[in-house]
């Protein structure tokens, strides 16, 4: 195998950059993170004419080389340093044909900085509908470029597009423009200074605000004779740069591009004027909402029955078949039953995923972010709050990190330290498996009680989150300039493939990361409960016989007794025992304080918790759920899973924070610990005290 | 007549004439948001803030605040 070229994907966001990307390596493609930062980093494999391959690198999408965000950075960084392992060979520019002036900005300082370029034109198939058409020939001479025209919803232009990756070699990589000539002794006096450097490189490392390539900028910092721009100067430099820019792209357009607005449709106008609408915005928002909701319990119940009932059946099976041991009784009463508890919401979360991948795909979500800006700012968070506070729902992971486009400092800590109380899916299997338990089935106009609750749930999360950023916004005295800019892109129709993709990956990427924990999780909790200190453990069996002598018991019942009664005394049930006290008042019993214990690592942990407790006491096939209804509470007598102890729970889920890798997710993010410190404690203490008054008068 | 783009109605067009470096951001400018540059208000959302513009071809949303540090010169139609 020869050497793979190594290309890079730059583009504006909404240019369909995602789409190429998949379009060029299908299936073989990988997402991890940028070393150090929570960066999300997107590449895979495309198979090129005569048997070359190409190593595609999804960048981050942004509107030029000035960063203003982490996200921003990681493009600028690798296109800065030459002996970075993933330097592009060729960096392929997507730009979109309804905003080819203002994408081709960034492609202009990228060719400035002397890298083979090819200029990708993506969603052709809009030309005619735009009335549109352009001068390819004449576009590639000015621009110094080969120029792909493509639309990957028709999967057009695609091949083309490879063969000019195939001989990325004939690309020029002359600048198009020369933007030095905005002050033209200050730039001669730098490359004087540097002489072996690139002029527009020097250029970005000294206005970038970012700290970035450090070592770089105290070299051009050391000599004095350029510190001498003030930072106004600069930002003045940059303006004149931008204008200086547009110019060219403007004349370049003006004969390349020819827009016959006789001939052109908008339909942008006509759903604009109704789904940002002062009323009638804000009534569909809420009615897309709603249908999400309900949707998520309708359409997921049937396969989630089915894979309940595939789970209880296999641990059955692995008792019955395989020899009896500890491994056979490790593997059917610890890891199958634990993996049961969260297999059993990938239907779920995959519609979860479905959802808020078409509200972005559609363009519908920057649509939110307009009509709520002005609500939010009142919290103290911004516009581009909804989006976290939206993605939330699926994970507070991504959500926290979906802030990094919120400008202004204040109102993005507060965003991040509100996310955590939006009902993230892995508060949805606790949530469910409860309301299964004690809220009546039933209808009420079309919605069922169950869906209600959820969607109340739902309700209560954002407004614990909007009521702590109001009282966050009046607490914390930041002072930062507050600025707003929101793309409003044209509505498109989802493509299958982007969501499909986005939606295994992100489901993927969800049971993996939580199946590892729960596994972990499960091992342990099955070696607490299997084994315990002392007489009483060891010698259950002689004991409990003793105490039943005269009660003529079956053998069945008498094998029950015996299995529950080793396991209050094994270690877990001694450690269940120790924190009875603390959570007796909010109504839950020692098998639910292991529960929430556990699930402090992660809250999905929950369900696979109480599932491996109860499932070494039992030998009974039976589901989760099953298992739960029939817990008798040990004080009060009744049901434990009763309307009072359920909705305390529900309660306590809601609000406490409850997952290691969200607080580690805001340490990175805020750069210190302060703050997720701060989060758990206030977010725990509150979701304790609120279970306890919920517990009390519903009791 | 020249005015601030906070001004502007819905419907109307206007040419940008200067923008403050100092209180609007790059990235703005970067956008389109440049003197000669056209503009159209398309929506407001309630109490006429964000502002649903057409610049230059470009369809962003900003706040109030910032487009009263955008001049204008409004136009016909």
């Amino acid at each position: 195998m020869g050497k793979q070229i190594k290309v890079a994907l730059i583009g504006n966001p909404n240019t369909g950059k995602t789409s190429v990307f998949n379009a060029l390596t299908g299936l073989n493609q990988k997402v991890g993170n940028y070393p150090g930062i929570t960066v999300e980093k997107k590449e895979g494999i495309c198979k090129l004419p005569r048997g070359v391959k190409a190593h595609i690198l999804d960048l981050p999408g942004t509107y030029s080389l000035n960063a203003s965000s982490l996200d921003e950075n990681v493009v600028i960084e690798l296109l800065l340093n030459r002996n970075d392992k993933d330097f592009p060979d060729v960096a392929i520019v997507i730009s979109d044909v309804e905003n080819l002036k203002r994408n081709l900005l960034l492609f202009t300082q990228i060719k400035d900085l002397e890298i083979p370029c090819i200029l990708v034109i993506n969603m052709a198939d809009r030309m005619n509908y735009k009335g549109i058409s352009l001068d390819i020939p004449y576009l590639e001479e000015r621009l110094e470029t080969k120029i792909a025209l493509t639309s990957t919803r028709k999967n057009k232009g695609i091949e083309e597009l490879k063969e000019l990756i195939a001989n990325y070699k004939e690309l020029s990589v002359k600048p198009c423009l020369n933007a030095s000539e905005i002050d033209k002794p200050y730039f001669d006096n730098l490359q004087k200074a540097f002489p072996n450097q690139l002029l527009y490189k020097l250029w970005l490392v000294i206005t970038q605000d970012v700290n970035f390539g450090k070592t770089d900028r105290n070299e051009i910092d050391a000599v004095a004779n350029f510190k001498t721009k003030s930072k106004a100067d600069l930002k003045r430099l940059q303006q004149k740069e931008t204008i200086k820019r547009y110019q060219f792209i403007n004349d370049t357009l003006k004969k390349g591009q020819s827009i016959d607005l006789a001939n052109a449709k908008d339909l942008r106008i006509k759903l604009d004027r109704i789904l940002t609408h002062k009323f009638l915005g804000y009534a569909i928002f809420f009615i897309i909402l709603l249908t999400i909701f309900q949707a998520i319990y309708d359409w997921s119940s049937v396969p989630m029955d089915f894979i309940d009932s595939i789970f209880a059946s296999l641990s059955e099976w692995v008792k019955n078949s395989m020899p009896q041991g500890t491994f056979t009784s490790l593997l059917a009463e610890g890891i199958i039953p634990g993996l049961g508890g969260i297999v059993i919401f990938i239907p779920q979360i995959a519609f979860l995923f479905l959802f808020i991948s078409v509200l972005e795909e559609s363009g519908y979500m920057s649509r939110v972010v307009f009509l709520m800006d002005r609500v939010m700012r009142r919290f103290g968070l911004s516009g581009k709050s909804v989006v976290p506070l939206i993605s939330g729902t699926a994970c507070a992971i991504p959500a926290i990190m979906a802030t990094r486009n919120i400008e202004s400092w204040k109102e993005r800590l507060i965003t991040i330290l509100v996310t955590p109380f939006t009902t993230c899916s892995a508060r949805l299997p606790v949530y469910l498996i409860i309301i299964s338990l004690v809220i009546p089935e039933g209808r009420i106009i079309g919605l069922g009680y169950q869906a209600l609750t959820l969607m109340l749930l739902y309700l209560i999360g954002f407004g614990a989150a909007i009521c702590s950023a109001y009282i966050l916004n009046k607490i914390l005295k930041i002072r930062s300039k507050t600025f707003f800019v929101v793309e409003m892109p044209n509505y498109k129709l989802p493509m299958f493939k982007n969501v499909a993709l986005t939606v295994i990956e992100k489901t993927k990427s969800f049971v993996f990361g939580a199946g590892k924990i729960i596994l972990a999780i499960s091992i342990i909790l099955w070696f607490l409960a299997s084994f315990g200190p002392g007489e009483d453990f060891n010698n259950a069996e002689e004991i409990v016989k003793t105490e039943v002598q005269n009660q003529n018991l079956s053998d069945e019942d008498l094998q029950q007794k015996v299995a529950s009664y080793k396991l209050e005394h094994s270690f877990i049930g001694l450690t269940g025992r120790a924190i009875e006290p603390v959570i007796s008042p909010l109504g839950y019993d020692w098998k639910i304080g292991i529960a929430i214990v556990s699930s402090f690592a992660a809250r999905e942990v929950f369900v696979g918790t109480l599932a491996t407790i109860y499932s070494v006491g039992s030998d009974q096939e039976e589901t989760i759920k099953n298992r739960m209804a029939g817990e008798i509470n040990p004080i009060l007598g009744g049901p434990l899973f009763n309307f009072a102890s359920g909705i305390s729970l529900l309660l306590f889920y809601a609000f406490a924070m409850q997952c290691m890798s969200t607080l580690a997710v805001v340490k990175r993010e805020t750069n210190s610990w302060k703050w997720p410190i701060l989060q758990l404690t206030i977010m725990s203490t509150f979701a304790y005290i609120v279970a306890l008054i919920a517990f009390q008068l519903l009791k | 007549m020249q005015t601030t783009l906070a001004q502007l109605k819905r419907g109307e067009r206007a040419i940008i004439v200067d923008v403050s470096s100092i209180y609007v951001p790059l990235k703005l400018l970067e956008m389109g948001c440049l003197p000669g540059n056209f503009v159209e208000l398309l929506q407001v959302a309630p109490f006429a803030d964000p502002m649903y513009l057409n610049i230059n071809g470009a369809h962003l949303a900003i706040r109030k605040e910032t487009a009263l540090h955008i001049i204008i010169e409004k136009t016909n139609g």
